[in-house]
């Protein structure tokens, strides 16, 4: 009924382009039924490891005055073999695994236990920016990014994205390293790192002190960094950071993105986020008289 | 005059009193014009500073603008918040979540340790003309509490407050709901509210839902965010943070997770 919004990343097509991004409600399949219903495109999981892992204690989360959310969950998550267990009777939600790890053999090992699951997609997260050892920290080192992906590369046919953010290395040499091993598609950003002083206690209010920033205050900056790696690499991009609305949708996509990605708005709004933004995208297109989000991507683009 | 507050960040307020409960619960009370005049069943993510924050249900005060949190010291987050003295700070968000719907006429309260503070607060939000039943459940005489404070609060409504001890020490003999099950097998009510262990919840919800009546139960679950993006608090595909955490009971018969499993810090399911 709304194939005007089908889109695709190489291999990867969704009905729809809005995507629940990594982090965000992702340990049940009964809210991945639920989002979908509600009409994400697609569902990114937490990040999972190896192992199950608590996370920090709270506060990890809190809205920052005058906007955007700082948060330092710690990649909590249940570890990839329960999770695999738990997504196993699904069928109809394109769920794309988050994967976090620091070293290649952990990605192989995680990717051996989703041999029973359908996986739309492997999403290597290589930016998170408030874990040691894994995250931005494997991001940035560029041999290694190469490394993981050729790995990752021979042992699954299923697309791999990669999530690349702000770290110490320029993230377009991290893209670069990514687009040479063979990586499908990049997810850009991450939250931005970030923390926040309670005056009255005189405490970081996040128990891990520093985290990352989300939500409207990075969207202008993560528009910045998918106009230059759609300008710089022929390779689809889902846009990540700070979407809330249609109009920021339709940004992203006008600026390289063949979908997008969000989460901090649903503290705000809640999953008809979806519904709003896929109609607000379906209306624009109309009014302008696009039949496809291909039409659109990259339109923005000068030379 | 305040700023206008962002109820997401945390706001640091003051301790100004704390009354002791039993020997292991206590209530801090504290200014908070926010959180003095929350709706019963919604709850604050409090902040210790230094040592964690923790999702709390608001207790009501009879002083204006003063919120309470009443707490047992179980573990090293509520033992840190039971340890403040006044004077110490809190920081406070929220409020977060759901509420009661009260209805008419003839309702009881039933619940358990401090699963009593939503329900002292519906007693506040009641109708005058409700005839209030109070179930109020512990483990022996010298962990009763808030049966003063219900009295008092009930000045105006006709009223029962039954307390329940599970060793006979004080009150009924036995758990909550085999009270609640007697009860029920000579009268019936307009609404039946509960909080507080699961198992007790989940009885009672079975209970109202065989004889049709009205139910709503306020659950708990492992919280982090509190406004329904981190995922810890679902409940299959409800986020108590968000959609609850007060529930109908007709509804809380359709998740296979009310009454059997809840999940753990890494979100992983288990058994309650």
């Amino acid at each position: 009924m709304d194939s005007i919004l089908e889109t695709t990343l190489g291999s990867l097509t969704l009905k729809r382009p809005t995507v629940l991004a990594s982090g965000i409600l992702g340990i049940s399949l009964d809210v991945f039924n639920r989002l979908h219903d509600a009409g994400a495109g697609a569902v990114v999981t937490k990040s999972l490891s190896k192992e199950p892992w608590e996370g920090y204690p709270n506060p990890t989360i809190f809205s920052v005055k005058g906007g955007g959310w700082i948060n330092a969950v710690g990649l909590s998550n249940p570890g990839a073999e329960n999770f695999a267990k738990m997504i196993e009777p699904n069928n109809d939600v394109p769920i794309v695994v988050s994967l976090v790890g620091s070293i290649e053999d952990d990605f192989e090992y995680m990717i051996k236990k989703f041999e029973n699951c359908k996986v739309a997609a492997y999403e290597l997260n290589l930016s998170c920016p408030h874990v040691a050892k894994v995250g931005l920290e494997v991001g940035d080192d560029i041999e290694l990014v190469s490394k993981i992906i050729k790995k990752v590369k021979s042992i699954t046919n299923s697309p791999i994205v990669a999530k690349v953010g702000l770290g110490k290395s320029d993230y377009l040499a991290t893209v670069d390293a990514a687009v040479s091993a063979g990586v499908d598609a990049i997810t850009a950003i991450n939250t931005v790192r970030a923390m926040a002083i309670d005056v009255e206690t005189q405490m970081p209010i996040l128990s891990n002190k520093i985290g990352g920033l989300s939500g409207t205050p990075i969207k202008p900056i993560a528009l910045r960094c998918v106009y230059e790696i759609a300008s710089k690499f022929d390779i689809p991009i889902m846009g990540c950071g700070g979407i809330s609305t249609w109009e920021d949708a339709v940004e992203f996509i006008l600026a390289g993105s063949s979908a997008v990605q969000f989460g901090s708005v649903m503290g705000d709004n809640w999953v008809e986020t979806f519904g709003e933004i896929n109609s607000g995208i379906q209306k624009y297109m109309e009014r302008k008289g696009y039949a496809t989000i291909g039409e659109m991507i990259g339109k923005a683009k000068r030379q | 005059m305040e700023k206008q507050r962002d109820n997401n960040h945390p706001h640091i307020c003051v301790i100004e009193k704390i009354v002791d409960e039993t020997p292991t619960v206590r209530t801090l009370y504290f200014k908070d014009s926010v959180l003095a005049n929350v709706l019963p069943g919604q709850f604050a993510m409090i902040w210790v500073p230094g040592i964690n924050e923790l999702p709390m249900s608001v207790m009501v005060s009879d002083v204006t603008d003063q919120a309470a949190l009443t707490v047992r010291k179980r573990g090293e987050s509520s033992t840190a918040l039971y340890n403040l003295s006044v004077g110490q700070q809190i920081g406070v968000r929220g409020p977060y979540g759901n509420s009661f719907k009260i209805k008419n006429g003839k309702i009881l309260l039933i619940g358990g340790g401090t699963g009593l503070v939503p329900l002292m607060r519906l007693i506040k939000f009641a109708n005058p003309s409700n005839h209030i039943t109070v179930l109020m459940g512990s483990q022996t005489k010298n962990e009763v509490f808030f049966e003063e404070t219900a009295k008092k609060l009930l000045e105006k409504n006709s009223h029962d407050i039954v307390p329940v001890t599970e060793d006979g020490s004080y009150g009924e003999k036995g758990y909550v709901t085999d009270v609640l099950e007697k009860l029920l097998e000579k009268n019936t009510y307009d609404g039946i509210y509960t909080c507080g262990p699961e198992m007790m919840m989940y009885k009672t919800v079975q209970m109202a839902n065989k004889k049709g009546i009205f139910v709503q139960a306020s659950l708990e679950r492992m919280m982090k965010c509190g406004i329904g993006i981190c995922g810890s608090c679902c409940v299959n595909d409800d986020l108590a943070c968000r959609d609850g955490t007060v529930f109908d009971g007709a509804h809380l018969s359709q998740k296979s997770e009310f009454g059997h499993s809840h999940r753990t810090k890494s979100g992983i399911l288990e058994e309650i």
